[in-house]
């Protein structure tokens, strides 16, 4: 029936629809290299390269001095980033 | 003289539920197991996949060393960091 219509019953069409819906929300982002985002979408393609504002980095460190596996976070925040998307692992919109 | 232009009638037959992106559309919904090289593992249900292996999976529990780490309501995945995609049976 309305099958056409973009946003319908069954919006998620394709994998990037999920991004497409999360446009102007706070999303959760995993990179690669042990580091996390957590910022407002307000652009993206399909590489997945992103624009993010008002952003949280997080970054994991282990260190290995002792093998106690201890995990320091760093955190580092940003008015504005642009992230290349080959370093992208997962996008989730935050609820 | 040989047709190499008929000649191609040999492997195409049920082509369609016997190749791998037949298998992933015929697993879209059902609960799937997908592994990352990092070793990370999603347990999720399959909303969709592309041709790029994209996935977005719905109810996700996300596994690190067989532990569980964090859940996600939605998650999508890029498909370049994909292993492979398993039907939880």
């Amino acid at each position: 029936m309305a099958e056409a219509e973009d946003a319908g019953a069954n919006p998620v069409n394709e994998p990037l629809d999920l991004v497409r819906l999360s446009l102007n929300e706070v999303v959760f982002v995993k990179l690669r290299g042990d580091r996390e985002l957590q910022g407002r979408l307000h652009a993206y393609d399909s590489h997945c390269n992103l624009v993010l504002g008002d952003v949280t980095e997080t970054i994991y460190m282990v260190d290995e001095e002792d093998e106690g596996e201890d995990v320091r976070t760093v955190k580092k925040q940003s008015e504005m980033l642009f992230v290349r998307g080959d370093s992208v692992v997962l996008i989730s919109p935050q609820q | 003289m040989s047709a190499p232009a008929a000649a191609p009638a040999v492997a195409n037959g049920a082509a369609d539920a016997r190749d791998p992106s037949g298998f992933l559309s015929e697993i879209i919904g059902a609960p799937v197991t997908v592994k990352l090289n990092s070793g990370v593992t999603y347990k999720g249900e399959l909303q969709s996949v592309d041709g790029y292996m994209n996935i977005a999976l719905e109810q996700t529990k996300e596994f690190v060393n067989g532990k569980l780490r964090r859940s996600y309501g939605d998650a999508f995945v890029r498909g370049n960091n994909v292993m492979y995609i398993s039907a939880d049976s």
